[in-house]
């Protein structure tokens, strides 16, 4: 078995027993990236020179004695919108192609704490607006299950990098699914933590009230391991971050034990719109559930219908006003064409720097944030999310948990939704209505359809319920041995 | 036809904080350009802006002491708008949902008591500053950015261009009585925003107003209001209509002119910022805000005027300076010398003496006990009115008590009248032409011999008793 194919746990169980140093592992996973990189394409930028030092040095310490983190010498990627000082962080935008950051977000500063390696800065939809990783301005990342397939998006790089082998966990970003589908497109676990759970200083907003940052990997234990790493309460950078009760102790509190667990199946998340092979493979693990002596049963959250409009005018608008500040004065693109008129300065930098799709979004937030729109639109969005929270409240008074598809297909054909942003914007269905909530999701592979491709399966938590989430995940990890899958390239 | 000036104005002041509003950048003014930055005051990607809790608590200090209404769950919204020294391209303010709502600052104007209401006060960050230069262009300098402000809005109640000035005066005085603002004008502490519109005199109805812009000092207040309410009166006498629009004040050349029209007025898309979360003030914070608010100018200045006797003039000036009239108070407060007493000392000798030396009494060693004791020996005839300002000098700026000066400087008033007595008839053997001319009815002559004693005595002859005694040893010849 090649160290591409082990878990992040296997990994570091190796190192400490000095079977491997860091800088082997290291050069031998870059080794896999380059094997793979041509066709997956889900770096942005591969950091080698600083990966190789920065695994030297794990290397040392562990030679002087030191104590480590288990994470230490473990290589990962990093989603290309989250702030690496003096290493490009573009949100793979036209705008930000120059922009080194002068400052790390809290999430690299715990990291760095942890002696991880970052091997590179993984390929996203730009901006976090997406749901394929094609709205990229670099290039699309390609599913390393097929690569004629999207990854799913906006954290497709993320994704694909750690189906594809190159390195075992990486780092995301969920707004409206940007962590679940693309772990569910490419058959790995993903998790979007509750809302404050993990800083989002320096992590380039798209929707401030929505943003989380959260854990890839290719097990629901290295996906709690890179948990307790980056989860912190940051009240000096973030007013929004909160204290959690999980902090650094779910993967020493992991059990796979789901016995007496009341899991819901919200008849809403599985009907018309569901492909049938997405809906049988997660009406099978929750017959998974059933067996292993969870109590499963129907509910219904009737709201969710609204959730996609809910999504799309509150994100709209927050981006509308977090994107302004690129604007060609201070950082990143700035027209050539403007001469001496400050408004074409404005005009022409963000309409030559935003690809479409962004643009679309910071028209249409601009839109509900309008005067005689507001109430219609912003304000009405508010109230309607307030609805869908007590909702998911009041649903988690009778079930620990619920269990629904990621989305209604698996991956989809590179170039087939690209011209209708809103059958694009459906395939959200599944997955918004938790960041509306401020609710933790957790996704991992279920099965796979009749092209091989996997399906996933989403788990959603109350508030704080990530513990609950990564011990029944874990069961049906154990149950259904689909864990650690890394594509054939 | 008369008209009626009708005004309202939006005073905005930066707080005195260390640090800026939402990063931890120091607020002080000053500094090399751009050295108070950091990721989250220029706008970074990705940054996040933290609430300086003490803005909140120095807001509602003014708040409470303009009366107004505290709401004690706040929210921050977002103002959105393009401009080179907003780097976020919004600037974090407050909305429907203002920290202090419905207050009333009351002021004297020539003798006449008013109030004008205030709307609302928020708190709100200051933009940077564009440095215009001819050679290297526009530099934009963001260490105003993050620099707390608030803003406070007055229902149009004003009427003159002398009641807006007084009302300024009034809101600068408090911010200094409440130490959170530093109140220099030449450096933009203060500035302004002022409506106006005019109406037939006893109409009740508002007319159209014209805001005005770029108006830093309050003199400027006043050329602008007066500019502005003439032109409205001779546009509209002119058969003119006023169109509702912003005017920017030049105060060089005493006019204004359209900066925008209300065709082009902004959408600002007000939201709530999602990046920050409502802030509760709860009774312990609130008790703390109230037990801080001191007494307030004008119940001070009304004070001086009913209980001290004073004119007012001096109570308004004393009042203008809180640190002026805390000295007075404590040295009232000492119940050994009349108020008014101490009032003429700190009007007179005291603040030549500030003015002179460009100085506060705060960068002096003179203290109200100080102060207390040495006009104390001027009451007790231990020493003479003058040699009661040559020790003031020396309160100033020694540790000594005002008894060690009168010793060290040999101040100390001889009021035994035996010793003055052979002094006096010393002076007069000495004197006989003064003496002649006495007898001759030239009764003029005593002032010379008063100095001649006073000379005599090294200045430390009780006054009082010398022109006594002369009196009657020149009535016995």
């Amino acid at each position: 078995m090649e160290l591409y194919q082990k878990t992040a746990a296997e990994l570091s169980a190796m190192l400490q027993a000095k079977e491997i140093s860091a800088v082997e592992l290291t050069q031998s996973l870059l080794a896999r990236t380059d094997a793979v990189e041509d066709k997956v394409q889900g770096f942005v930028t591969v950091t080698r020179e600083q990966a190789l030092a920065q695994a030297a040095k794990v290397d040392e310490k562990r030679a002087a004695g030191q104590a480590l983190s288990d994470l230490a010498g473990i290589p990962m990627a990093i989603k290309d919108n989250i702030c690496t000082k003096g290493t490009l962080t573009t949100c793979a935008s036209k705008m930000l192609y120059n922009f080194n950051p002068p400052y790390n977000a809290t999430v690299v500063e715990k990291l760095a704490a942890h002696d991880v390696v970052v091997t590179g800065k993984a390929n996203m939809d730009e901006f976090a607006m997406g749901s394929s990783c094609e709205n990229s301005a670099m290039h699309p990342t390609h599913n390393p299950h097929d690569l004629s397939r999207v990854p799913g998006g906006s954290s497709g790089g993320s994704a694909a990098v750690v189906a594809s082998g190159a390195v075992p966990i990486s780092l995301g970003s969920d707004t409206g699914g940007s962590i679940r589908q693309p772990a569910s497109f490419c058959g790995v676990v993903g998790l979007k933590p509750t809302y404050g759970a993990v800083s989002r200083y320096g992590l380039i907003a798209f929707a401030s009230s929505l943003d989380q940052i959260g854990p890839f990997g290719r097990s629901v234990e290295d996906v709690a391991m890179l948990l307790d790493a980056i989860t912190a309460h940051d009240p000096k950078h973030d007013s929004t971050s909160v204290q959690t009760p999980f902090e650094g102790t779910t993967r020493a509190n992991l059990r796979a034990d789901v016995k007496g667990m009341k899991i819901g199946l919200p008849k809403e998340y599985f009907g018309a719109g569901i492909s049938d092979e997405v809906r049988t493979q997660v009406l099978s693990a929750a017959d998974t559930y059933k067996s292993l002596g969870a109590e499963v049963f129907e509910i219904s959250l009737p709201l969710v219908e609204y959730a996609l409009p809910v999504y799309y005018i509150l994100s709209s608008a927050e981006a509308s006003s977090n994107l302004a500040r690129f604007d060609g004065v201070k950082y990143g693109y700035r027209t050539p064409h403007a001469g001496d008129d400050l408004i074409a300065l404005y005009t022409k930098s963000r309409s030559e720097g935003f690809g479409a799709e962004v643009q679309r979004r910071i028209m249409l937030g601009t839109y509900v944030l309008s005067s005689g729109y507001y109430d219609a639109y912003y304000k009405k969005a508010r109230a309607a999310q307030r609805k869908i929270r007590q909702e998911f409240a009041a649903a988690f008074e009778t079930c620990d948990v619920i269990l629904t598809p990621v989305a209604p297909t698996t991956a989809y054909e590179i170039g087939s939704k690209t011209t209708n942003p809103l059958e694009m914007y459906a395939g959200d269905i599944c997955t918004v209505s938790v960041n509306i909530a401020g609710l933790p999701g957790l996704v991992q592979p279920c099965g796979f359809d009749e092209n091989h491709l996997p399906v996933g399966m989403q788990l959603i938590g109350p508030r704080f319920g990530e513990q609950t989430l990564l011990n029944a995940g874990l069961a049906f990890e154990q149950a259904s041995g689909l864990k650690n899958i890394v594509a054939a390239l | 036809m008369k008209y009626e000036a009708v005004i309202g104005l939006e005073v905005h002041a930066e707080l005195s904080t260390q640090s800026k509003i939402y990063c931890a950048c120091s607020a002080k003014f000053g500094a090399d350009i751009n050295s108070h930055t950091c990721p989250v005051c220029t706008g970074m990607p990705g940054a996040l802006p933290v609430l300086n809790k003490q803005v909140v608590h120095y807001a509602a200090k003014m708040g409470l002491a303009t009366g107004c209404t505290i709401n004690r769950l706040c929210k921050a919204d977002r103002k959105n708008y393009f401009y080179p020294d907003l780097p976020k391209a919004y600037q974090i303010s407050q909305f429907d949902v203002p920290l202090c709502e419905n207050g009333e600052v009351f002021f004297y104007v020539d003798g006449e008591k008013k109030s004008c209401r205030l709307e609302r006060i928020h708190f709100e960050e200051d933009a940077g500053k564009l440095l215009h230069d001819e050679i290297d262009g526009t530099v934009v300098d963001f260490n105003r950015c993050g620099v707390p402000l608030i803003e406070m809005v007055t229902k149009p109640d004003l009427h003159s261009s002398a009641e807006a000035k007084e009302f300024l005066e009034m809101i600068k005085t408090t911010l200094s009585y409440l130490d959170i603002c530093d109140c220099k004008m030449e450096e933009g502490s203060i500035r302004c925003d002022v409506n106006v519109s005019i109406r037939p005199e006893g109409s009740q109805e508002l007319g159209t107003r014209v805001e005005m812009k770029n108006i830093n000092t309050f003199s400027g207040a006043v050329r602008a209001i007066d500019y502005e309410v003439a032109r409205q009166i001779d546009l509209v006498e002119h058969g003119g209509q006023v169109q509702q629009e912003t005017r920017r004040w030049d105060d060089v050349k005493l006019k204004n002119t359209v900066m925008r029209t209300k065709e082009d007025a902004q959408d600002y898309r007000y939201f709530p910022d999602p990046d920050l979360i409502a802030v509760e003030i709860d009774d312990d914070w609130y008790g703390q805000i109230q037990s801080e608010i001191p007494e307030l100018p004008i119940a001070r200045y009304e004070r001086y005027l009913n209980e001290y006797g004073m004119t007012a003039m001096e109570a308004r000036q004393l009042m203008d300076s809180v640190s002026k009239s805390d000295l007075l108070d404590a040295a009232a407060a000492s119940g050994k010398i009349k108020p008014k007493a101490a009032a003429n000392w700190i009007l007179s000798d005291i603040s030549k003496y500030l003015n002179d030396k460009e100085v506060e009494l705060s960068d002096t060693k003179l203290t109200a006990q100080k102060l207390v004791d040495m006009v104390c020996l001027i009451d007790s005839g231990a020493i003479s009115g003058a040699a009661g300002k040559k020790v003031l000098l020396s309160l100033f700026e020694t540790d000594e008590s005002a008894e060690q000066i009168v010793e060290r400087l040999g101040l100390k008033q001889v009021s035994d009248e035996g010793a003055i007595l052979a002094l006096v008839q010393e002076v007069l053997a000495n004197n006989p032409k003064s003496v002649a001319d006495y007898k001759a009815g030239k009764k003029n002559v005593t002032g010379f011999l008063v100095g001649q004693c006073m000379k005599a005595s090294k200045g430390q002859g009780n006054p009082k008793i010398i022109n006594k005694l002369l009196a009657q040893e020149l009535d016995k010849l």
